[in-house]
């Protein structure tokens, strides 16, 4: 399928970078040209990656619209995109809400425009490139190229200390990263090519002791994206300081490459090691989960305390994940996008706050629910959403990884029950203590409710916090032959015939 | 076509919450929801009547797939593929809770027209009102475990939400996250006692589960755990020990709330789900005996508690976790009919209470403590009537509905041999007998304590409110009869009724002893409510006041609810906070630490190679240095703004990164 003569994965791979070049080319005193530019390609590029869905077999676990070309014909590198199920939510997603963190910009950002939705525009083709790259060479240079205008998001646009965070994202990033690239190039001396298609048909070549190594190798770089305690101190940090929009968009989607790597790469591509490490992988998401909720209960800025809700509820990603059964994982999957949608949400959530009161923490506010009742709804919602009440997406995910991982250890299961618990503990304090009681700082008393444009930027996640939560069968359906093809690989036992 | 009876409240909730809040006069705000309650109510009577017409037990619907089918590897080894449709299942017992639930709720919707009539969030009041009235519907159709779940937690969160209605109080918004979080430790139990079913079955359906469990599919030890965990579940959401705390706090909700909510439907919500699993429980046998302890023990110990509170509320919040036990009791010694019989007479003679409780407190302006009440008797004959006839019915006087349905748990308890289990069933019915009238002579009876404050004099509630209380005092009088026993000459239709879905349950007592134990209980509750005479109006009082000034360190700690409260809040959220703290800790002073203890010594050391580089290597920069120079420049360069240098350095350092390692293969 083709978009203007271009096969449609490259279409809406390029398609924001034309988009950032438009965006330079215009007169640096345009605002809101630039504005309405940012705002008109991120839109199109959703509408493009809608348009994928016609031309989607849902029904197969196959790469689909796969697009090969020769890049460095040397080395065997070949600029290789691909889709399947696991991949179409995860770019739908991505285009979702760069699209929605572009359009929360508007007010906020205020300061060098081009330079800042230019950014945004590249960081949306990385993204995406990430998630349909199938070359890993390739996965790994749009990996590095998110990296980049991420660093000057927060760098640039963040807060007070900004500098720090910037620096220490892209250090343990790239620390990450590197180790990732040494794992793929010795991936590469195993089977000759960077090719995933061929690596997943050629099976297991790669003996079970190298394996290891390269495992251990994606999983740092993976680790640290995710991040998973004790790889995660770059997160709060880099989400404290960064923009409403770069923590949407680092919440929403950069911490679902670090997970979607490792069902992509890891699980498929070293089955023997991750079936020795999968315990390892999951008592570290215990971890996780419990952790990042305990700390989470002690933080006095917001946007530190989503932050750390993330670290717990990727801890469930990485839980169903590493139990390797076919419903974990795909609550895992389904999962990643329920908390790109909630957390992506609460940031927008802080951010309405932000732009009224220029601060983020707990104790200035209180008592809003009377000056705000639809930010209020909003809210709620979204905080019901995050901890996981049945009939909104959080609670899919939660459960069928829940329901998955039980046969594989009923203590997993009990401690992971245990984080939602603790994430009703810190959901609903916070919720309490921003919008409850009564109005104490005088600056509160003239707070605007929710205006049309805010709420427009809510709208498309709260239809899909309902939609997901009632009628899951699409999103399940799409990413049910993909993950039991990864599962099979790597888990066979668990399908053979009964003894 | 019984699907039809959630629809409506759903419908009604949506109208007042999306377009009524913005907008709509106080009369099409109550007649959206009044009427939404009323529609449903029609629905729930028309279902009713076509299930007795019906030939089938059980009616399924199902609505579509709600998680589509995975595989899961069962503990015998067999690959089940476990679906989860979005179903909803009729039956004798789902039709007893509709009637219920819809049944006092309209009631309780009506009241609430004249009690929030000053409220200014009455639109939001009224869409809360509907959307639990929708969840609750939702927990007692739903067919499977997970269905059940949406409407387990959604009426979670409306408690949550009416708990903390006046929201700008902090004991209402503590209260309601206190309901919440207490509720989301038994959802721990049940979501693994059905992640034990999963496990073990490959269904959460619950015909599935009771299908296997008769097939022997399923162990006893695994019966009696999955029995347990969803118990756990049962025990916070109708305020068992050991999740029993939350409840009294609930009281902070607007008073119809404390009466639909809080006493006639959503506490009871684990009383259900016990008898809609009636084949695991029984199967298991050790999980049904827990069950009959848990709730015995709760009943005298609940009531104990009722004996020295003096808000009228409260009184009336320990006496519903009192009763909720009785109706564990009934369950637990496998008489599921006589449990639900009990739930649904005090659905009515609860809520009756407690609305009559708030046409007092409306009378008076607001005030709950009893000690400012007494003689209201003669001030607001129509309530002390209906509330009379409530205190009758739920102390067990003879011919009211309360007698008729303890009477059958209490003989039930004693046919099946578990003696303890009955003692501390009379006990309970003694008790209760004792605290009512202790409230109704103190409310009602002596001389008047209260001021009148200016303008707003002693009144009687309006019709709107009155009308809804002689309903439900009806109800409380004759709701027994449907299940006279056969003792007094009655065929008990409603056990009969019920025994369609939760199979015969035979007592098995001759008459004699049968009448023996009726006896038994009839003399207990007219001795008891004999001795609250003598102390609270003949003697004023004094008796009591005596053996708290005698018993003080027993006196206090009941009043103190036995400092359970204390020891939760010091052992559990103190520890979770301490652990928080910790945690914190290690995170910004252990981990992080690590991290910029690292990044200061690269620094430093790269800072020492710049030294030896400009003395030794005379000014040539590599190495270490070099990455530091860069790291510093990018620092100036982003204040004075060339970026794109940097950027373009940083793809290049990439691309030849890259180049590098691919050489070295």
């Amino acid at each position: 399928m083709n978009v203007f003569g271009i096969p449609i994965l490259t279409f809406v791979t390029f398609f924001p970078v034309a988009g950032m070049l438009v965006v330079l080319a215009l007169p640096t005193s345009s605002a809101r040209a630039i504005k309405l530019a940012a705002n008109i390609f991120t839109g199109l590029e959703f509408a493009v990656t809608l348009l994928i869905l016609t031309r989607f077999d849902a029904g197969s676990g196959e790469m689909q619209l796969v697009e090969r070309l020769p890049w460095i014909k040397s080395i065997g590198a070949q600029y290789l995109l691909g889709i399947d199920g696991i991949s179409l939510l995860l770019v739908l997603l991505t285009s979702l809400l760069t699209f929605v963190a572009t359009l929360s910009s508007w007010g906020a950002v205020t300061g060098r425009l081009k330079e800042y939705y230019a950014f945004m525009l590249l960081l949306e083709t990385g993204m995406v490139g990430v998630f349909l790259a199938l070359d890993l060479l390739l996965f790994y240079v749009f990996w590095e190229v998110v990296l980049v205008p991420m660093y000057f998001l927060i760098g640039i646009w963040g807060g007070e200390r900004r500098l720090y965070a910037a620096i220490k994202f892209f250090l343990y990033t790239l620390f990450g990263s590197v180790a990732m690239l040494v794992g793929i190039l010795v991936l590469r001396a195993g089977h000759h090519s960077f090719d995933w298609m061929a690596m997943v048909a050629a099976g297991s070549v790669i003996p079970a002791a190298l394996q290891g190594w390269i495992f251990l190798a994606f999983f740092l770089g993976f680790a640290i994206k995710v991040p998973m305690v004790p790889f995660h101190t770059w997160l709060p940090d880099a989400h404290v300081e960064a923009p409403t929009a770069g923590s949407v968009i680092l919440a929403g989607i950069l911490l679902k490459m670090g997970s979607y790597g490792f069902l992509r790469f890891s699980l498929p591509l070293l089955p023997d090691a991750a079936r020795r490490y999968a315990p390892a992988v999951a008592v570290l998401a215990l971890v996780a989960i419990i952790y990042g909720a305990l700390v989470s209960l002690m933080q006095k800025d917001m946007k530190k305390l989503i932050a750390y809700s993330s670290v717990s509820h990727m801890g469930f990603v990485m839980l169903g994940l590493a139990a390797l059964t076919p419903m974990a994982a795909k609550g895992a999957v389904l999962q990643m996008i329920n908390h790109g949608l909630s957390t992506g949400a609460l940031f927008l959530v802080v951010g309405v706050l932000y732009e009224r009161r220029h601060t983020r923490l707990i104790s200035e506010f209180g008592g809003l629910s009377s000056r705000m009742p639809v930010f209020a709804a909003v809210f709620l919602i979204m905080t019901m959403s995050s901890i996981g009440l049945p009939g909104l997406n959080g609670f899919i995910g939660e459960f069928m990884i829940l329901m998955g991982t039980f046969p594989v250890s009923w203590l997993w299961t009990a401690i992971a029950a245990t984080g939602i618990v603790l994430g009703a503990g810190y959901m609903l304090w916070l919720y309490q203590r921003v919008m409850f009681g009564t109005i104490v700082h005088p600056a509160n008393e003239s707070l605007k409710d929710l205006t049309l444009r805010e709420f427009a930027t809510f709208m498309p996640l709260l239809v899909l916090v309902f939609w997901i939560g009632i009628f899951p069968k699409p999103f399940l359906d799409v990413i049910d032959k993909p993950v039991e093809k990864i599962i099979r690989i790597v888990n066979p036992a668990h399908f053979e015939a009964p003894r | 076509m019984f699907v039809l009876i959630p629809l409506f409240p759903l419908l009604g909730a949506a109208v007042n919450g999306l377009i009524g809040i913005r907008g709509f006069s106080r009369r099409a705000v109550g007649a959206t929801a009044v009427g939404a309650a009323g529609m449903s109510f029609a629905a729930a009577v028309a279902a009713f009547v076509g299930l007795l017409r019906s030939a089938e037990p059980a009616i399924v619907k199902t609505l579509f797939t709600w998680l589509p089918p995975s595989l899961v590897r069962t503990a015998s080894g067999s690959l089940a593929s476990l679906r989860v449709d979005l179903s909803f299942h009729y039956d004798s017992l789902a039709a007893v809770m509709t009637l219920v639930v819809t049944g006092v709720g309209l009631l309780i919707h009506i009241y609430s027209l004249g009690y929030m009539a000053h409220d200014k969030s009455y639109a939001r009041y009224f869409s809360y009102l509907n959307l639990f009235t929708f969840a609750m519907l939702i927990l007692v159709l739903g067919a499977n475990l997970g269905v059940m779940f949406i409407g387990w937690e959604g009426v979670g969160l409306c408690s949550y939400l009416l708990i903390g209605f006046w929201f700008r109080k902090d004991s209402a918004s503590n209260a309601g996250k206190k309901a919440f979080i207490t509720n989301r430790v038994g959802d721990f139990g049940f979501l693994l006692g059905t992640g034990l079913l999963v496990y073990a079955l490959g269904t959460i359906d619950i015909a599935g589960i009771a299908a296997a469990v008769e097939g022997g599919a399923l162990a006893k030890g695994t019966a009696t755990a999955a029995a347990l965990l969803l118990f756990l579940g049962a025990t916070g959401k109708s305020a068992q020990i050991p999740l029993y705390t939350w409840l009294p706090d609930a009281m902070e909700g607007p008073t119809p709330v404390s009466a639909l909510i809080h006493a006639a439907t959503m506490v009871t919500a684990g009383v259900y789900m016990v008898a809609r699993l009636h084949v695991l429980f029984s199967f298991s046998g050790t999980a049904l005996t827990v069950v009959a302890l848990t709730g015995a023990i709760t009943a005298v110990y609940a009531a104990t508690m009722a004996f020295v509170q003096t808000d009228i509320k409260r009184v009336l919040a320990y006496s519903t976790i009192s009763q909720i036990g009785f109706m564990f009791i009934g369950l637990g010694v496998g008489a599921y009919a006589a449990g639900i019989f009990h739930l649904m007479t005090h659905a009515f003679f609860k809520s009756l209470l407690f609305l009559a409780a708030g046409s007092v407190i409306h009378a008076l302006s607001g005030e709950q403590d009893m000690r400012r009440m007494g003689g209201l008797r003669a001030r607001i004959p129509r309530t002390y009537r209906v509330f009379l006839i409530g205190a009758l019915a739920i102390s067990g006087f003879p011919g009211l509905s309360g007698f008729f349905s303890k009477d059958e748990i209490l003989a039930s308890a004693f046919a099946s041999g578990q003696y303890l289990v009955w003692a501390l069933g009379l006990a309970g019915a003694a008790m209760t007998a004792f605290y009512m009238f202790r409230l109704i002579f103190m409310t009602f009876f002596g001389e008047e304590r209260f001021t009148e404050k200016a303008g707003e004099p002693v009144h009687e509630s309006p019709p709107v409110m009155l009308v809804p209380l002689q309903v439900l005092a009806v109800l409380a009088v004759i709701g027994g009869y449907i299940g006279l026993p056969r003792l007094l000459g009655g065929r008990a239709w409603f056990t009969r009724f019920l025994e369609r879905t939760t199979g015969a349950h035979e007592a098995g007592l001759a008459p004699g002893t049968e009448a023996l134990l009726m006896a038994a209980s009839v003399a207990a509750a007219l001795g008891a409510i004999y001795a609250a005479y003598v102390i609270y109006v003949k003697k004023r009082g004094e008796p009591a006041r005596r053996f708290a000034e005698r018993c003080r360190a027993l006196y206090q700690t009941v009043l103190r609810k036995y400092y359970v409260d204390e020891f939760y809040g010091k052992v559990f959220v103190g520890g979770v906070f301490a652990a928080g703290r910790i945690a914190d800790w290690i995170d910004r002073r252990v981990i992080d630490g690590l991290v910029d203890g690292t990044a200061g010594v690269a620094r430093r050391v790269s800072r020492l190679a710049i030294l030896f580089d400009e003395r030794a290597v005379d000014g040539a920069v590599n190495g270490v240095g070099k990455a530091h120079l860069a790291a510093s420049s990018v620092l100036r360069r982003l204040q004075t703004g060339h970026i794109y240098n940097y950027a373009l350095a940083v793809m290049l350092g990439v691309a030849l990164v890259i180049t590098i390692a691919v050489a070295v293969f």
